[in-house]
């Protein structure tokens, strides 16, 4: 299947002479949910930035549904809908007439019914009539994403969503992100918060210093990534690891009382059965057994130190 | 062309004004009265006609015109930079519309809000002195196009401004004196020649020549030399809004 979004060898360099995106190339995929993960200064806002319209990329080419996002501009932002990441909103302008405001933009025919189901699932209906300066923060965001939303978008970008957002608003962000992808809507949202990702995403990119560092399915991320730890309680203190283990490289921990075994799931080789047998043999006794995978927030630390 | 998105940025630009209606006039109503009851009737009954004009009647134009440059200049920069200073023209540069949709949009809205004044500052003119119109149509197309190329000016100044000091400082520093050095209210003829020479140099001499033209034949410079300035003027304004398009000055990164 053809990617909806297609960037290619994106470059950007601010007037200050700040390299601030450096060769990217991706392709999103019709449908899915992707996360751009990466510390603050990255250069996420950026990248979304230059794929809606907002700033000029220095170089490199960006299609949108086969459509190149300069020349075609009208057909690829019909189909994109963005919420920022600051609460940039007007204020003296009602909900309601914000939400036909954005609407109108995006050159759509009025539709009240559609509009008023928006802001029923956004939970923002009762505040049709507020204006917008009287609004708490949580609330303007909804209406952020209400107004990303009036238009029907086929693909949706969340700059940082969650940052600074309460629980209740999270979880709602959430659903409606589920639901969208349900009926076909592309989603890509920034972050740092690796949870997040972890959460809600079916791939992953990991972005750090204008860099692209890597993207790959979520589950295979941490599963080719991740490494795997057997931890073993025992039953009585030792002071060392016994001779005959030495081969696999067991970690005793500091009071002596378990051992772990670390193994990198890509290596097939891998096989706990055998470590465990191994030490039964060496007659250790265990009384507990856990297995830990290493999060993405591991992966991503080793990532971008490594880049670094 | 995306024409709901012209007519939304236009109806949107329009409704602060409406929902501000009185307070928006009331300032230029008053001090329109003002003027003449300190000109027309306080000073003005001891300045001579001036050729053939009372006082009062004389100013009209020059008044009309002082207003609906500032205006249009503020209501237009406004307009622009207040989106740009909020954050809030990403909604306008990540949606389907071209620079001059939006262009159009903003203007347009700017010019009518100048016109909507003008009419109004006309009308309140009109419970003073005895208005005549001379020539009612080329009376409406001065006062188009100058609402025009101001709002267009004001467009360019907005975009310009980096801060709230630069958004005021031209048309206040800039238009209002030339605007009061320019003939609005008096005849150049009445100034020592040097000085007529002088403000020969003033564009807005032409605009208000050829304004008061329309409305009683007699005029600085000849009204055919006012329209050309006049569009010479709009020309330079759409040259640098289209030079700004194409380098995406100020609006984008
Ligand atoms: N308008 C700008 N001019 C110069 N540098 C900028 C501008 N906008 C962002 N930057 C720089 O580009 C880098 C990436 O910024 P951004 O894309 O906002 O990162 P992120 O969204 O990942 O936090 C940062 O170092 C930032 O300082
Ligand atoms: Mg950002």
């Amino acid at each position: 299947m053809n990617p909806i979004i297609s960037i290619d060898n994106l470059c950007k360099t601010y007037d200050t002479g700040f390299e601030a995106l450096k060769s990217v190339s991706l392709d999103i995929k019709e449908g899915e949910i992707l996360a751009l993960l990466g510390p603050n200064g990255a250069g996420k806002t950026t990248l979304i930035s230059a794929i809606c319209g907002i700033v000029s990329p220095s170089s490199g080419t960006v299609t949108v549904s086969g459509k190149d996002i300069i020349k075609d501009f009208r057909q690829t932002r019909e189909l994109i809908g963005l919420v920022p990441q600051e609460l940039t909103i007007g204020a003296f302008e009602t909900v309601w007439s914000t939400v036909n405001f954005s609407r109108g933009l995006f050159g759509c025919k009025r539709d009240e019914a559609y509009l008023e189901q928006l802001l029923k699932d956004l939970s923002l209906f009762d505040k049709k009539n507020d204006e917008l300066r009287a609004l708490s923060g949580g609330m303007k965001r909804r209406v952020l994403i209400a107004k990303a939303l009036s238009h029907e978008p086929k693909i949706l970008f969340l700059d940082e969503p969650t940052a600074g957002v309460d629980v209740e608003l999270r979880k709602d962000m959430w659903a409606i992100v589920r639901k969208l992808r349900a009926s076909g809507v592309t989603i890509i949202l920034t972050t740092h918060y690796i949870e997040e990702a972890e959460e809600i995403a079916d791939r992953v990119g990991i972005i750090n210093n204008g860099e692209l560092l890597l993207v790959e399915e979520k589950d295979h991320l941490m599963a080719s990534l991740g490494m795997k730890q057997l931890i073993l309680e025992l039953n009585e203190v030792i002071t060392s690891i016994p001779e005959l283990l030495a081969e696999f490289n067991l970690e005793l921990s500091e009071n002596g009382s378990s051992v772990t075994y670390t193994y990198d799931t890509t290596e097939g080789g891998a096989n706990i059965a055998d470590v465990i047998h191994a030490i039964s043999e060496a007659g250790l006794v265990f009384n507990d057994l856990k297995i830990s995978q290493s999060s993405l927030e591991d992966i991503f630390v080793d990532l971008v130190k490594g880049a670094a | 062309m995306n024409f709901r998105a012209i007519k939304v940025i236009y109806a949107n630009e329009m409704m602060r004004f409406w929902q501000t209606f009185f307070q928006s006039l009331a300032s230029p109503v008053i001090s329109t009265a003002l003027y003449f009851i300190v000109f027309g009737a306080a000073i003005g009954s001891s300045i001579d006609k001036i050729e053939g004009v009372s006082y009062g009647l004389f100013i009209v134009p020059g008044l009309t015109m002082l207003s609906i440059l500032t205006h249009s200049i503020s209501n237009a920069s406004f307009g622009i930079f207040f989106p740009k200073f909020t954050g809030t023209i990403y909604e306008i540069l990540s949606a389907p519309i071209s620079f001059y949709e939006a262009l159009l949009g903003y203007v347009g809205a700017a010019a009518s809000k100048s016109l909507i004044l003008a009419t109004v500052i006309l009308f309140t003119a009109s419970f003073f002195v005895e208005l005549q119109i001379a020539h009612p149509v080329w009376m409406v197309s001065f006062l188009v196009l100058t609402c025009i190329t101001f709002s267009l000016f004001g467009f360019i100044i907005g975009l310009w401004a980096g801060n709230f000091e630069k958004l005021q400082v031209v048309p206040l520093l800039i238009i209002t004196p030339l605007v009061f050095l320019g003939g609005s209210f008096y005849s150049i003829s009445m100034l020592p020649e040097f000085w007529q020479k002088v403000t020969l140099f003033n564009p807005v001499l032409y605009l208000v020549s050829g304004f008061r033209w329309s409305f009683f034949e007699v005029s600085d410079v000849s009204v055919g030399t006012s329209l050309m300035m006049i569009l010479v003027f709009l020309s330079v304004c759409l040259a640098v809004v289209a030079w700004m398009f194409k380098t995406g000055y100020r609006l984008k990164q």
